[in-house]
């Protein structure tokens, strides 16, 4: 009993120091995002740059082909059960509202955190094996300024630019199926996916990218802080940025989803 | 503030990771423009002491001053601004490896200064050009050695010309050949720009070749001595110190002379065509056994021994014995004795920078430098 008991302790505390070191890389994160550059404190616009390339536009291509076999797979599985009720026509509106409220930000979300958390992880954990990170100290650069706020900044951008363009291929995965198994055509499709979207459908979808961002950002970033030893400390923060992000990833989407539903 | 102020002040330093001590009671002083080395073993607290100047780790006790400011109870933007003048480099170089040598030079001066970008530039090959690596400014990190990576980061960490330089194990990782190397640059270096200095190592060798003094720490974070080189030489404080710096701590305070700090001998010399019977009566007026024989630029070509001079004629190339070691007056009289006591003519032939004869050493004067009592401690 004592050891369950000391287990439970330890593993507690393991979660809310974590949960403490996240919170405090955030609130650096967020100053000097948003409240140091109106102190005369600028952002590194250059690595900024850079990091929408590597983090937005260089996922596009995975972005649009995942997101266009899950609306494909959502109107499938809708339409089998709808064609019991004669409601084929209604895979558009699921199609269209599914992705763009849940499916386009939340698979979006996926994929970044798999590409980009490990990468943030990996990169960050590296450098404080190979003491970089000391060195940047040792040079008065603030480490969060210097290496966070580009990523998160770039994160914060292109995540509502990748679920949007998730929502629009889901749609289009949706219209490959209607438009050759239903007979559907295409400008009809088209114009019930747009009659069906509400703006706070996307809206909402486009909020929940943005929390998904921060997310993957810290979670990411504070697994590359937090590494330790050499290589096999590097592989260890890379694997559990990932498993971390997803999972605090759902977890936001369960509580925005629910609140959403309720309030809006 | 007086030039023998120190700079960095260490009062009662103590650190403990969780029960272990790492560091136990430190007090030092380092004053400016010296060469202070931190030297132990492994695990005996030195780049800890090196963290806490740094502010990366708080002490568990104890203070440190840096030019008056308490660097563990300070603010990070009063610490980030101190530590615009310090230059850190550390052993693994600790280059940004997403950015090109020039890039890593320039950071802090891009970052830390309102410096034009051309001056930038200027300022880039002047640092690199400094550490022998004119040219590289477009390379990446890793497409150079592990010893250029070294001195790419003592260029960075000289870029805003810091006040102070700290030095983590910086040629722990490089091979002897290159690392005696970088030693003598370091060196050569050090009398251009004359910093203070404070550098970790545990290497006793390397320790007494490039310290003004010598802070021992022995384990637990016990400062055993703090001292000149050639005081802890002559007179350790301790048996563990006595132990750390080795039996042959006579023969380390070799290391601390140069040839240049003896006076030179001046043997008969002769040059290829001189008659043979007057370079006989040259060497009988002397007194000497052998004459040394020079090219006609005055370069040593080997010594001829007065019982070969038999016969009538001239000298020529071929009759001298080559062997004798040449040595630079910066040769330590270390280096010079290994390189005189491995040769037939136990004297050493003391060149200049053209490689012409300068004098002689023997080994009979570097021995009355080791019969001779140790300079004073600080």
């Amino acid at each position: 009993m004592t050891a369950w008991l000391a287990f439970v302790g330890r593993n507690t505390l393991a979660i809310l120091r974590y949960a403490g070191g996240v919170s405090r890389l955030g609130k650096d994160a967020a100053y000097w995002t948003l409240v140091a550059p109106t102190r005369g404190k600028g952002l590194r616009v250059r690595a900024t740059l850079h990091q929408m390339v590597l983090i937005g536009v260089n996922a596009i291509p995975i972005v649009s082909l995942i997101a266009l076999f899950v609306g494909l797979i959502l109107a499938f599985q809708s339409a089998y059960e709808l064609r019991k009720y004669g409601g084929t026509v209604f895979v558009v509106n699921l199609v269209a509202v599914a992705m763009t409220r849940q499916l386009g930000p939340l698979m979006t979300a996926v994929i970044v955190a798999g590409r980009s958390a490990s990468s943030f992880a990996a990169e960050l954990g590296t450098m404080k094996v190979n003491e970089e990170l000391d060195a940047l100290e040792t040079l008065g650069l603030n480490r969060v300024k210097f290496l966070v706020v580009p990523k998160y900044l770039a994160l914060l951008l292109m995540m509502p630019c990748l679920t949007l363009l998730a929502d629009f291929m889901g749609i289009v995965g949706g219209s490959v199926f209607t438009t050759t198994e239903l007979g559907m055509p295409l400008n009809y499709y088209w114009s019930r996916a747009l009659d069906a979207l509400l703006l706070k459908d996307i809206l909402s979808g486009l909020i929940k990218s943005v929390v998904f961002g921060i997310i993957i950002t810290e979670v990411g970033c504070h697994e590359g802080f937090s590494v330790q030893g050499g290589a096999e400390g590097v592989g260890q923060a890379t694997t559990s940025s990932v498993v971390t992000s997803i999972t605090l990833i759902i977890a936001a989407d369960v509580f925005f989803s629910g609140l959403f539903y309720f309030i809006w | 503030m007086d030039e023998r102020d120190p700079i960095i002040r260490v009062e009662g330093l103590t650190t403990h990771y969780g029960s272990r001590r790492i560091l136990n009671n430190i007090n030092l002083e380092i004053r400016p423009r010296e060469t202070m080395v931190l030297l132990g073993s492994s695990g005996t607290g030195k780049s800890t002491l090196l963290r806490h100047i740094l502010a990366l780790e708080k002490p568990t006790h104890g203070h440190i001053y840096i030019k008056g400011m308490d660097v563990c109870h300070c603010p990070d933007e009063q610490m980030n601004e101190l530590r615009r003048h310090m230059g850190v480099l550390f052993q693994s170089g600790a280059l940004f490896g997403s950015m090109s040598l020039g890039d890593n030079v320039a950071l802090p001066l891009r970052e830390l200064t309102r410096l034009d970008e051309s001056t930038i530039q200027v300022l880039i090959r002047l640092k690199l050009d400094l550490v022998g690596l004119s040219g590289f400014e477009r390379h990446y990190p890793y497409q150079i050695s592990g010893g250029m990576q070294q001195r790419c980061g003592l260029a960075r960490a000289l870029a805003i010309e810091p006040r102070v330089l700290l030095m983590d194990e910086p040629f722990g990782a490089v091979d002897p050949i290159l690392r005696d190397r970088l030693q003598n640059e370091f060196l050569r270096l050090q009398a251009q720009v004359r910093k203070t200095i404070v550098f970790v190592t545990h290497d006793v060798d390397e320790a007494i070749k490039m310290a003004d003094r010598i802070a021992i720490l022995q384990r637990g974070g016990v400062l055993a001595q703090y001292d000149t080189p050639s005081a802890i030489l002559a007179a350790p404080a301790s048996e563990f110190v006595a132990h750390f710096v080795g039996a042959d701590r006579g023969l380390k305070r070799l290391s601390l002379a140069r040839v240049r700090d003896l006076p030179l001998i001046h043997p008969t010399t002769a040059r290829v065509g001189e008659a043979r019977a007057e370079l006989r009566r040259r060497i009988d007026e002397a007194g000497a056994d052998f004459a040394l024989l020079l090219d006609e630029a005055d370069r040593p070509l080997g010594w001829i021994g007065r019982r070969d001079l038999t016969g009538d004629g001239v000298v020529a190339g071929g009759d001298a014995t080559p062997g004798s070691p040449t040595l630079q007056p910066e040769t330590t009289l270390r280096d010079a004795l290994s390189a005189m006591l491995g040769s037939s003519v136990q004297l050493g032939v003391v060149v200049d920078e053209a490689e012409r004869v300068l004098g002689a050493i023997s080994v009979d004067a570097i021995s009355e430098v080791l019969r001779a009592p140790a300079g004073g401690s600080s």
